[in-house]
């Protein structure tokens, strides 16, 4: 019995090493290969954006802004993360409203009936009113609940929706041009049934930004 | 379009999908392990690895190879991690410690892909390809084999032969999982995926903030880590991450990935047994399940009831716009009724009903329809069970495909069947009168038991997915669940080649008018009704304290 197991080892040693020649070294690297072909490559190299040759983000990574005067705040934002420097699971005053890090990647995995959870909700309820000039009762689902990687790029139309009318004051276009903006960057369900519509909030303050100018 | 009806199409595609390849991926898997022809490169490699292709193994033989080719495979990716400073591709990443290296090595060797680290800080990419993606593959082809294994036993008659282990494998990898991994890579590279040897690359956001976005070789494990039912994240968030699962298409596509392999393995069953009728069965049981925990954590996620779910007016938290309910769901559902435990959501954050029905998935054992391999040799088990139970009722030696079940094979099938419930009632019940433990939950109440239940429900299913709030870096959580991966993993593989062994040993019995027919309703529902009857029976005390009680309070 002994010389079995130990001979079916050294036979599964060999294996193994060759295995991690071909799966683990050899695989990889030619999908990384392909990758970087004409077609892929921009996917491949994670959906970069840049402005004058410049990158500024990912388009599939919600990186949310921060306004140097929250007073006259010209950004749409994306949902609260559990990546920003505000945020914890356990204090219910840091409501995961500030800068996120795509550095890393979280939920805040706190519970449906975590009393955490119910205070921040609230609180984010009022902040986000307060900032939006409307009642808390208007301010939708997603704006208020940190979503599954802390980095996604989309918010509900109906949240885009809600920050129309304040990024048109303070950036000094028009309701019907941000209407617009909004609009141009709002993509339906794939194939008209498959996951939830969505608005990119990266697109739509870069497109906000051109639009200035 | 309405939002139900919106859900119920993406299901739709996504069955039909299934549909469409059940039978060609079914029987070309099943030629894959009855063709006595070698490829050419399969032969180059038994030459260089040193087996003999022709040997057939006896069942012992077989679990020496799964054993000993598992515990260097740990021992190898213990290893990988602990030197990672010193090897190539680290990225100036920390040294990892041994508690951490030790339950990533068992936990990605057992199929399970558990993970107690942050994989975009703490690894590098060579840790990431040579060391995990690796075992991506071959713990998804040792769990096929296993189950090739124990139909050989069904279909083979007065022999102590089941086949030869290094056959097995090879034929897995290079016949099924590195081509049809190959083929998905590239496509989720088209839809999104990010794939690149950077470690992450700076960007100044349109703010003026300076941001390090993580990058990864991600393309290439994700196809293998939803094909082979592994789960492990190449990102902290999984397949939440907009890198790993950037939109509803690459969600589709994964979701259809991790239920193929398990899915078409009833095919192969029923061909390699040259009666189709004994796959349909046992596949109905499956779809049963998976349909009937599908309609639950949907409809649960639909309609919350917890106070933070009410007030923000859905259950969004922990989920991602481009999902929404019914895209998490349906991920929700297959990812834990495979033993795949990758997420798109975060399940702490799941309704008590709909985190509940994720966790009674894996307390099912893992079988609607499971892990690749894993999931049918379950199942195979419970339906020996449920065919020892009709005998008991009647009075008579019971017979599976013609064989008699005496007293081997109910004895392997019982270890088989309760190795898991003994694991996660005994381990799970130290854990939660530990002081320690307290310390370790974000959430509280019914729900912080069912974190550690979910815990050790995921660790000893081989599942791997998390109530992450759960924080599992202590010793004891390491270690134990550690165990719990392994003896999970290992125990229930000797019961079945044991099994498979004693099986091939017997002669075939002719069908008799007394005996019971195993395909068709009536044996579905008795097997459906074993594995029911075998969960309530351990489980339901445990459930009715955590996410029972959390879904009615």
């Amino acid at each position: 019995m002994r010389s079995g197991l130990v001979k079916q080892t050294a036979a599964g040693l060999r294996m193994l090493l060759l295995m991690t020649v071909l799966l683990g070294i050899a695989y990889p690297l030619v999908v990384w290969g392909v990758g970087q072909l004409p077609g892929l490559s921009a996917q491949a190299g994670g959906s970069i954006v840049t402005v004058d040759g410049k990158p500024v983000g990912s388009s599939l990574i919600g990186l949310n802004p921060v306004a140097k005067d929250p007073n006259n705040d010209p950004y749409f934002h994306t949902r609260p993360s559990a990546t920003a420097s505000d945020f914890s699971a356990t204090d219910n005053t840091k409501l995961g409203l500030a800068d996120n890090d795509a550095a890393t990647s979280s939920p805040s995995n706190l519970s449906a009936d975590n009393p955490v959870l119910v205070a921040q909700i609230k609180a984010r309820k009022e902040a986000i009113a307060q900032r939006e000039g409307v009642s808390p009762d208007q301010v939708p689902a997603d704006a208020v609940t940190a979503s599954g990687s802390g980095l996604d790029p989309a918010i509900s139309p109906e949240y885009a929706k809600l920050q129309i009318a304040r990024v048109a004051r303070v950036t000094g276009l028009s309701v019907d041009q941000v209407t617009k903006i909004v609009a141009d960057n709002t993509s339906g369900r794939g194939a008209g049934f498959l996951g939830e519509p969505g608005v990119n909030v990266q697109a739509l303050n870069l497109a906000v930004q051109a639009a200035k100018h | 379009m309405s939002d139900t009806l919106a859900g119920l199409l993406q299901v739709a595609l996504l069955l039909a999908a299934l549909a469409a390849v059940y039978k060609p991926l079914g029987d070309y898997m099943a030629r894959a392990y009855l063709s006595a022809k070698h490829w050419r490169v399969e032969r180059a490699l038994y030459k260089v690895v040193r087996v003999d292709a022709e040997s057939d193994q006896r069942w012992s033989t077989y679990a020496y190879g799964v054993i000993g080719f598992s515990f260097v495979s740990v021992v190898l990716l213990y290893l990988l991690q602990r030197l990672q400073t010193v090897l190539p591709l680290g990225l100036g990443r920390p040294e990892i410690n041994p508690a951490t290296a030790f339950n990533t090595a068992i936990s990605f060797v057992t199929n399970t892909n558990w993970q107690s680290y942050v994989p975009e800080q703490a690894y590098g990419h060579l840790v990431q390809m040579a060391g995990l993606t690796v075992q991506n593959f071959v713990s998804a082809a040792i769990g096929i084999c296993v189950a090739v294994a124990l139909i050989r036993g069904f279909m083979r008659a007065g022999t102590d032969r089941i086949g030869n282990l290094w056959v097995d494998l090879t034929r897995t990898v290079i016949r099924i999982l590195l081509p049809i991994s190959f083929v998905f890579a590239i496509v989720l590279i088209a839809l999104g995926v990010v794939d690149s040897l950077s470690g992450g690359i700076a960007v100044t956001a349109l703010d003026g903030s300076q941001h390090t976005i993580a990058l990864a070789p991600t393309a290439s494990q994700e196809a293998i880590k939803e094909l082979g039912t592994n789960g492990g994240g190449i990102f902290n968030a999984n397949s939440a991450h907009p890198f790993e699962n950037p939109n509803s298409w690459t969600n589709i596509v994964e979701i259809f990935l991790l239920l193929v392999i398990p899915v078409s393995l009833t095919r192969t069953f029923g061909v390699m047994v040259a009666d189709k009728k004994q796959g349909y069965t046992i596949l109905s049981v499956m779809a049963f399940l998976w349909g009937g925990m599908l309609a639950v954590i949907w409809w649960a996620e639909a309609h919350p009831n917890g106070p933070a779910a009410l007030l923000a007016g859905a259950g969004m938290e922990g989920k991602e716009t481009r999902f929404g309910i019914p895209g998490s769901s349906l991920f929700a559902d297959s990812t834990t009724g495979t033993s795949t435990g990758a997420v798109n959501a975060a399940h702490d954050s799941l309704s008590g009903l709909g985190g509940g029905g994720a966790m009674l998935n894996m307390l099912l054992s893992e079988i609607s329809p499971g892990g690749t391999g894993t999931g049918i040799y379950s199942i195979l088990v419970f339906a020996i069970v449920a065919v020892f139970l009709a005998g008991l009722m009647v009075g008579r030696t019971p017979e599976y495909l013609g064989k008699k079940l005496g007293r081997n094979e109910i004895t392997m099938a019982s270890i088989a069947m309760l190795a898991m419930p003994t694991l996660v009632l005994v381990l799970a019940g130290i854990a939660v009168v530990l002081p320690s433990t307290g310390a370790a939950l974000t959430n509280g109440g019914a729900h912080g038991l069912s974190e550690v239940l979910y815990a050790y429900a995921s660790a000893s299913n081989n599942n791997g997915s998390a109530f992450g709030g759960l924080t599992v870096t202590n010793d004891w959580f390491e270690s134990t669940l550690g165990v719990a991966m392994a003896f999970g993993r290992f125990i229930p593989i000797l019961a079945v080649l044991c099994l498979a062994g004693g099986l091939a040993a017997q002669k075939k019995v002719p069908p008799s008018a007394g005996t019971l027919p195993t395909s068709g309703p009536l044996f579905a529902s008795m097997v459906g009704g074993t594995v029911l009857l075998v969960a309530a029976l351990t489980f339901v005390p445990a459930l009715a304290l955590a996410p029972i009680a959390e879904a009615l309070s």
